[in-house]
């Protein structure tokens, strides 16, 4: 700057100065000491943390960020020297120059990182110090490993979902509702059995819950007791095990039954021989002779609590012959039924007899000549109802028809994947002492449970049905009373959000 | 010699007194021990003279003078400079001068024969300096500070200037003066070295900070040790006796 204004300056020489403590010939510097004996002097690490106790989560390998989170971190990685020092308080009052790992071995449980501090010391003279901070490794595990290590039998409240049907239509069907609803997230352990499921929960409140979605979806009765495990008079603590005993309600959809007098009675003498249509929280009965309908709720239900005369394993399938079609089309709750006579044979007779019904149905609708129907078969029924003998003189109809079949038109579809998938719950499953042909039984219900599905758009309403990507075929049809056999439109199903491929594997997704 | 010495807890001695060869001025302290040790020092040798100025202690730093005069700033009361007049030797001017800058112990450094000053100092203060002092005055700075009474302290013998001097400006300022001088510190690792350090021909006081160091500078740059002989002499024998004992 001087030389460019043309200034004369003087050349300045640093001089030296002996430092005021020791007397080392030294340059001046602000302190008019040498670095060793302002070393000596002042320590500016004094204040600064040298042993910090971290803690790790072994099973994940990750690090405690207080209060909460949980850092990833490899050891000698950059972030684990970016957690190290962001642990260190009070080092906003130096200057951190330099960090580095001093190398350890990983079982000693230690991890030593060397610090490089500036701080500004007597009247502005800055001073430069290297430490080593010290970090004791305590070894404790995070929330979601501790709780995939906890033992899944610690459980506190079971509930046991029982129905006493020889099915598992409800099951299956209750099984998506829970998936949709993720009624049993809390669960801790879900058990398979004969006739139910068992659900275990860490507390009460959580079965509480759960049970209180059941009974919002089914007609339930429930019943709960407790188990003293063990308890402590002095503090007045008291442990339990608490069992709920949730019961469904043996009627089904398609169930054919036979009325109590008096329920039919209250009911404004509707059947006695009456179609169940739907249950949900409540129950929906249809005359399908005169299209008459009511709803039982859970209460009116068990208050009675009758069984069904006819349940759906024992449909038989019939050929129609004629239809004539006696009323208009009437909606009942949605579904649109039309009373008709028919005349029906079975398909086990078809060109061995020439035996006939003629009956009375509500599917005038659905059914033409030439379509098959599934029906109960009360000719060749061999009844021992209880609830039946009560009506004196009451002629039995010789057929009753269900639902409209398409076995026929599956069958040319069989071999080839549906284009939709259903999850399921992990459900751990007590094999032993039952055969094959148990699991085949199984297996053939499932698939039942999905024609259903495929049917009754009413059905799936509640329930979550995922794309199957492994299905390629473009023509999705939905017509669900056409000729061709029903399907699930593209629309209604959900894209399944899979993050890798172990999690698919996880799912368990049942085709 | 050079002695340690502290005014009521500070350090900065060379602002609470004024030495000279012809005369010694201290500060009107709480305590006696001040005022003692200079006297003990200095006793029979030359006049210590306890005064204020303007009604302040800090006298080191508001006088300037030598064994020929002595400065006095215009805040020093006519009662002041009536004392001083009657303490003084016969020998020793005192003057009080009218100058803006009235702190001229910051603004003045000298000896017996030179003077150096601040740079602004007015065109009759300077001329006033050197009738009064007797000395030949050199408007400097000391290593960028114009406070060249604060950073440096220079007796007849030797000189102290500020740390950061550079060698051309340690040169040059020796050259001006005629005595060696050497970059140093005070009071340990203080720069304000005239803060620190009071010295006239044969003794020098100095801040109890001040380490064993820096206190070897000052003697051998002040030549404190050749000036008594005899207090060599003295201090074997001291040791002498101390081991006899």
């Amino acid at each position: 700057m001087a030389e460019v204004s043309g200034m004369f300056t003087v050349q300045q020489t640093i001089g030296s100065v002996l430092c005021c403590k020791c007397g080392i010939l030294m340059q001046p510097n602000a302190a008019n000491m040498c670095a060793k004996c302002l070393r000596s002097e002042v320590d500016i690490t004094e204040g600064l943390q040298k042993h910090v106790v971290i803690i790790h989560c072994p099973e994940c390998d990750s690090y405690l960020q207080p209060p909460r989170s949980w850092i990833k971190a490899q050891l000698e990685s950059k972030e684990l020297l970016t957690f190290c020092i962001k642990r260190l308080k009070n080092l906003n009052k130096v200057k951190l120059m330099n960090a580095e790992f001093i190398w350890t071995e990983p079982h000693s449980k230690r991890i030593n990182v060397r610090l490089r501090v500036q701080k500004e010391v007597l009247n502005g003279a800055v001073l430069e110090q290297t430490y080593t901070v010290e970090y004791v490794v305590q070894d404790q595990m995070c929330e979601s490993c501790s709780k995939v290590q906890a033992n899944p039998d610690q459980w506190v409240a079971a509930v046991q979902l029982r129905q006493h049907v020889s099915h598992r239509r409800t099951f299956f069907y209750l099984e998506q509702l829970i998936l949709k609803h993720e009624a049993a997230n809390r669960a801790i352990k879900i058990q398979q059995l004969v006739q139910g499921i068992d659900f275990f929960f860490a507390h009460r409140s959580h079965a509480l819950k759960f049970v209180d979605f059941v009974s919002r979806v089914v007609p339930v009765r429930s019943r709960n007791d407790k188990q003293l495990v063990s308890h402590d008079h002095k503090s007045n603590n008291f442990n339990y095990k608490y069992t709920f005993s949730v019961e469904i309600c043996p009627i089904c959809r398609e169930d054919l039954i036979c009325l109590p007098p008096k329920v039919a009675a209250s009911l404004g003498n509707v059947g006695p021989l009456v179609i169940c249509t739907k249950v949900s929280n409540s129950i929906a009965l249809l005359d399908p002779f005169t299209l008459r309908h009511c709803f039982l709720d859970a209460d009116q239900y068990w208050r009675a609590s009758f069984k069904p005369l006819l349940s759906s394993r024992q449909l038989v399938e019939y050929v129609v012959l004629d239809v004539d079609v006696v009323s208009e089309e009437v909606n009942i709750g949605g579904a649109k039924y039309v009373l008709a006579d028919i005349q029906v044979a079975r398909v086990s007779d078809f060109g061995k007899n020439d035996t006939m019904f003629s009956v009375r149905t509500h599917l005038g609708h659905l059914l033409h000549p030439g379509d098959y129907a599934l029906g109960y078969d009360l000719y060749r029924a061999n009844n021992n109802d209880i609830e039946l003998d009560k009506y004196k003189g009451l002629v039995l109809p010789e057929v009753i028809l269900i639902k409209k079949s398409y076995e026929e038109k599956r069958q040319k579809k069989r071999g080839k994947h549906r284009s939709w998938k259903l999850k399921s719950l992990n459900m751990e499953v007590d094999n032993s002492g039952k055969g094959r042909d148990q699991e085949q039984k199984l297996n053939s219900e499932y698939e039942q449970f999905l024609r259903d599905l495929e049917e009754n758009p009413d059905l799936r309403f509640n329930i979550s049905l995922y794309r199957n990507k492994e299905y390629q075929r473009s023509e999705v049809t939905s017509i669900a009373d056409g000729e061709d056999v029903p399907s699930i439109p593209l629309e209604e199903l959900l894209a399944d959000l899979d993050l890798s491929d172990i999690d698919v594997e996880e799912d368990c997704i049942r085709e | 010699m050079a002695t340690r010495l502290q005014f009521e807890n500070s350090c900065e001695i060379g602002v609470f007194s004024k030495l000279t060869n012809a005369y010694c001025l201290v500060a009107i302290g709480g305590s006696e021990n001040f005022y003692s040790t200079f006297e003990s020092e200095l006793a029979g040798i030359i006049p210590v003279i306890k005064t204020s100025i303007g009604g302040t202690r800090i006298i080191g730093r508001l006088c300037a003078g030598n064994k020929n005069g002595l400065l006095l700033p215009h805040t020093t009361t006519d009662q002041e400079l009536q004392h001083l007049r009657n303490s003084l030797p016969d020998g020793v001017v005192v003057q009080r001068i009218d100058e803006r800058l009235s702190a001229l112990g910051n603004c003045i450094a000298c000896n017996d024969h030179v003077a150096l000053t601040h740079t602004d100092l007015d065109k009759e203060t300077e001329e006033m300096i050197a009738d009064v002092l007797g000395v030949e005055v050199f408007r400097q700075t000391i290593a960028g500070n114009i406070l060249v009474g604060s950073y440096c302290s220079f007796s007849n013998r030797g000189g102290l200037v500020h740390p950061h001097t550079s060698i051309e400006d340690l040169d040059e300022l020796s050259t001006l003066l005629q005595v060696p001088l050497v970059a140093g510190t005070v009071n340990r690792g203080s720069e304000v070295i005239a803060a620190g350090l009071t010295v006239n021909d044969w003794t020098a006081f100095c801040g109890s900070d001040t380490t064993a160091t820096e206190l070897s500078v000052i003697e051998s740059v002040f030549k404190l040790r050749e000036a008594q002989p005899s207090a060599i002499v003295d201090e074997m024998r001291k040791s002498l006796i101390d081991s006899y004992v």
